[in-house]
């Protein structure tokens, strides 16, 4: 009979963890070995320690309800057993090396990240992501699409609400994807639950991680390091497409790049660029000098009815492709192009009342870079 | 050996020479109201002032921790902005750890390690009256950040550069005045301790027969010495990056952001434990006064808290296991952390048989006692799977991470010194606390505390990160119901407030010793304990241990 209770607990313990996994209640299994072998180590230790819970809870509760006061228990007075406390101490430790071995195993294998087929640079900026194919000239942001108005409660919130990218990162299953991961101004975490990569990216630092995805899919992840006002706003987004669509995807967008680069040669008309520069801006620069270009003063100022701006084109371009030392304000010389460049600025300079008339040639920014 | 309790024997005897009715006559007459307070040099009176500070920061660090409840309660933005939020999450963590917490332990410490060794005083009163005011200078310094421009540190409590240095909000400076006004202040408590501790115990009282807060008070205090100069130093550091050009944490001029963590952990790691062990102390009072039966293992208590200190200064870096170390170090750090948990589940297993055929009774500051042991272990154990250093990649950072050191933080340490609070009164005050509404204070506490943090544990392995002032829409549920306990928890605290006022106006009366079962040397003299006690010290008799 008790042993039929016991089975029974542990049935319903089992149909309920299994029931947690689908709603979203524990560690997803995820579509990688890694992942795979690292929620084998969850559950193994939690098991562990549910076990040694029951153990010595139940020795609590049980003298807590057998000896009591009330009941009048007369107290023993034994206060040592030296071979309960080495018995107590050693199995214990016995315990943990029987986790810390394979523990060490999938460590060993995790930072392991030889041999990858393809490397990405991941690149951590306040507040978006920056992923370059290296060797493929393919390199494209990465920004939360997520309506502000959804946030506010204007509209009613999408099923992928704040886990929604402008681009996502396409990657191919089956091949070893190593990562080099980096940052431009503070620490940002890179975090996909579903592949277990969780890696800081440090400025100065290049930090390698690595996947190999089973299943082809879309997972979703965020920034997990506090990195200022938006972190919560940083999410990640991966495609992960069967290995010919992956072949054919970056074919078309290295021939993509390559047609943005000869941008840069034409004139461009004023509305060409607002309508670009409008696009630019809310992806980059609106999360610190917000969507009607009021900023938050003191830390991101203003750039509507900004007089500096308005008054000093060089000065502008200036910031704009060098950053602002000692600032939150990074340099965007390296991770827009020249179109782009020309682009935001002529639209910051014509947009809410900064009626300059400026128009700023994608060819200007050239010169500017190459000075 | 050397000979115990040198030339301060003498020094007692000149000054406890006259008797207890004229001693006041032989000082000053005692300045009244606020000077009073300002002055004192008395450890009874210090130790009260440090718990009616660590009392009130406790409800603004709640509040701020409220701020942040309010703000989660549901998904979108509704009540604060981003901004705001981290100032807030940044605040509730530097108040709760340096000016709750903190400060709580060192007024039980003033007020119960003199009585518990039988000394007459702290050994150095006025510094204790500095150590003291010190501390409402920094604080009132660190709160005024949120009304400067730019408002208050918004990088966590942690304050990883170069968010908190090239990032940061121009406050920034006067955080780390505080903060090293706040370092100071411990320091010198603790210099005050040990030097109590080392000279100032009865004739007769070895180290091995001090009681165990004593003993965990003298380690912790060791520990602060240790790595409160580290913590001064890295703030130093910082203060230079931020105003005199140096590039300690900025890559941009060669310097390094990683090694701000080290030192942060290197310091912040012992100070966990600064938070843990005197709790421990307390609990292995009060579990056996009311078990009727002596502790169990006292002295692998003493070594096992001796080596959870050692092995403090070992693990830092599981703080910082996904910020790319080398892999031997990653091991390294994941062996020296799973191995604390040998000393910690020593303790636990001695409380457990302490419990064992005693004769138990469930007073308010057992109850608080026998939910630290039990909800403390459930911190413990999300503290070993924390330190599965190829899980935490999955864990870090996470919910799971903030459900785990509020269980040891709140129903740990916390508990810890409300049960101390509920089994110290009737000596402080002379009157018994009133039980009923304790228990009721206990009652809503528990319930309140896992409300709160028990969905964390599953928000976190679902995907949460931590420090997020909005989240996707499938961590609403979790979200809401630890809003909910939240407030249940902060309201609950209200009773807390009321127990202790009542107690100090009026109640059941105390005898000196005022439980049944309590056997150190504060129950010897009268409740409540008079200003001035063991002025001829006392004769040690060795008990049980």
């Amino acid at each position: 009979m008790r042993s039929a209770w016991r089975w029974l607990l542990a049935i319903s313990l089992t149909a309920s963890i299994s029931q947690a996994q689908a709603n979203g209640w524990n560690m997803p299994v995820g579509v990688t070995d890694v992942s795979a072998d690292i929620y084998g180590l969850h559950m193994t230790i939690f098991w562990i320690c549910v076990v040694i819970g029951l153990l010595v809870f139940g020795v609590m509760f049980y003298s807590l309800f057998r000896y009591r006061h009330s009941k009048g228990a007369k107290a023993a007075n034994f206060h040592e057993h030296t071979s309960v406390e080495v018995l107590w101490t050693a199995i214990p430790i016995l315990i943990l090396v029987g986790m810390a071995v394979p523990a060490t195993a999938t460590l060993k294998n995790m930072y392991d990240a030889s041999d990858a087929e393809l490397d990405v640079m991941i690149t951590g900026q306040q507040w978006r992501w920056r992923y370059e194919y290296l060797g493929e000239d393919v390199a494209f942001n990465s920004s939360m699409s997520t309506p502000r108005a959804q946030i506010r409660g204007e509209e009613e919130r999408g099923e992928h609400y704040l886990l929604e990218v402008d681009q996502p990162l396409v990657l191919p299953i089956n091949r070893k994807v190593r990562f080099l991961m980096t940052s431009d101004d503070v620490i940002h975490s890179w975090w996909v639950p579903d592949f277990a990569v969780k890696q800081d990216t440090i400025p100065g630092f290049i930090n390698e991680n690595w996947v190999k995805i089973n299943e082809p899919g879309i997972y979703r992840g965020q920034c997990a390091e506090l990195c200022g006002m938006d972190h919560g706003f940083m999410p990640i987004v991966v495609h992960a497409l069967e290995e010919e669509e992956f072949d054919s995807w970056l074919a078309e967008r290295k021939e993509a790049a390559e047609e943005e680069a000869m941008g840069a040669d034409r004139e461009w008309e004023l509305a060409e660029l607002m309508e670009r520069g409008e696009t630019v801006y809310q992806a980059i620069c609106s999360s610190c000098h917000q969507g009607e270009g009021q900023g938050v003063p003191p830390a991101f100022p203003a750039l509507a009815g900004n007089q500096e701006l308005i008054d000093d084109l060089d000065w502008h371009l200036d910031k704009v492709l060098n950053g602002v030392s000692g600032t939150a304000m990074p340099a965007f010389r390296s991770t827009l192009n020249p179109v782009e460049v020309a682009a935001v600025v002529t639209y910051t300079r014509n947009a809410w009342g900064n009626d300059t008339g400026d128009l700023v040639q994608p060819s200007v920014v050239v010169e500017q870079i190459a000075q | 050996m050397a000979p115990k309790l040198p030339p301060q024997h003498n020094l007692q005897h000149s000054s406890t020479a006259v008797a207890d009715g004229q001693a006041h006559h032989a000082h000053p007459a005692q300045p009244k109201g606020i000077l009073r307070w300002l002055l004192t040099t008395n450890h009874k009176e210090i130790g009260s002032l440090y718990l009616i500070f660590s009392l009130t920061m406790f409800f603004i660090g709640g509040i701020f921790a409220l701020v942040v409840r309010a703000e989660l309660f549901q998904p979108g933005l509704q009540l604060v902005n981003p901004e705001f939020f981290n100032q807030m999450t940044t605040m509730h963590g530097l108040i709760m750890v340096f000016a709750a917490v903190m400060p709580a332990f060192t007024g039980l410490a003033n007020w119960m390690i003199p009585l518990q060794i039988g000394a007459p005083d702290m050994a150095l009163p006025r510094l204790n009256n500095f150590s003291f005011w010190l501390l409402p200078v920094a604080f009132t310094l660190l709160l005024s950040t949120l009304l400067m421009p730019g408002g208050g540190p918004n990088f966590g409590w942690t304050f990883y550069a170069p968010l908190s240095t090239t990032y940061a909000p121009p406050s920034t400076t006067f955080f780390i005045l505080a903060l090293h006004i706040a370092g100071i202040s411990s320091i010198l408590g603790a210099i005050n301790i040990i030097a109590t501790i080392l000279n100032m115990r009865a004739p007769g009282m070895r180290l091995m027969d001090m009681p165990l807060f004593v003993w965990t008070w003298l380690i912790t205090a060791f520990l602060l010495i240790a790595v409160m100069p580290v913590l001064a130093g890295v703030i130093t550091m910082m203060l230079m990056d931020i105003n005199f050009g140096t590039s300690f944490f900025d890559a941009a001029g060669g310097g390094d952001p990683v090694l701000f963590q080290h030192l942060f952990w290197f310091f912040g790691h012992p100070e966990v434990y600064i938070m843990i062990l005197p709790a421990f102390g307390i609990v292995s009072a009060i579990i056996p006064t009311f078990a009727r039966k002596p502790l169990f293992g006292y002295a692998s208590m003493v070594y096992a808290t001796a080596a959870i200190a050692l092995l403090s200064f070992l693990v830092w870096a599981h703080h910082m296991f996904v910020v790319g170390l080398p892999l031997v170090a990653e091991l390294f750090f994941m062996y020296t952390t799973m191995l604390i948990a040998v000393p910690t589940g020593v303790k636990v297993f001695n409380w457990v048989t302490t419990l064992f055929r005693g004769s138990i009774s469930f007073e308010s500051p057992m109850l608080f006692a026998l939910a630290f042991v039990v909800l403390f272990t459930i911190g413990g154990f999300s503290g070993l799977m924390l330190a599965i250093a190829p899980a935490d990649f999955q864990y870090h950072d996470t919910y799971f991470v903030v459900a785990h050191f509020h269980y040891v933080l709140v129903p740990g340490a916390i508990f810890a010194i409300m049960a101390g609070v509920y089994y110290w009164l009737p000596k402080w005050t002379g009157h018994y606390p009133n039980e009923r509404l304790a228990q009721w204070h206990f009652w809503f506490s528990i319930i309140g505390v896992n409300l709160t943090f028990f969905p964390m544990h599953f928000a976190g392995l679902a995907g949460m990160p931590r420090r997020i002032p909005d989240y996707a829409l499938q961590f609403a549920d979790f979200n809401m119901l630890s809003s909910i306990g939240a407030f249940f928890f902060g309201t609950s605290q209200l009773i807390f407030v009321l127990v202790i006022v009542l107690c100090v106006r009026g109640g059941k009366k105390a005898p000196a010793k005022a439980w049944e079962g309590a056997e150190d040397l504060e129950w010897t003299v009268p409740s409540p304990a008079p200003l001035h006690t063991f002025e001829t010290p006392p004769v040690f008799h060795r008990s049980s241990h």
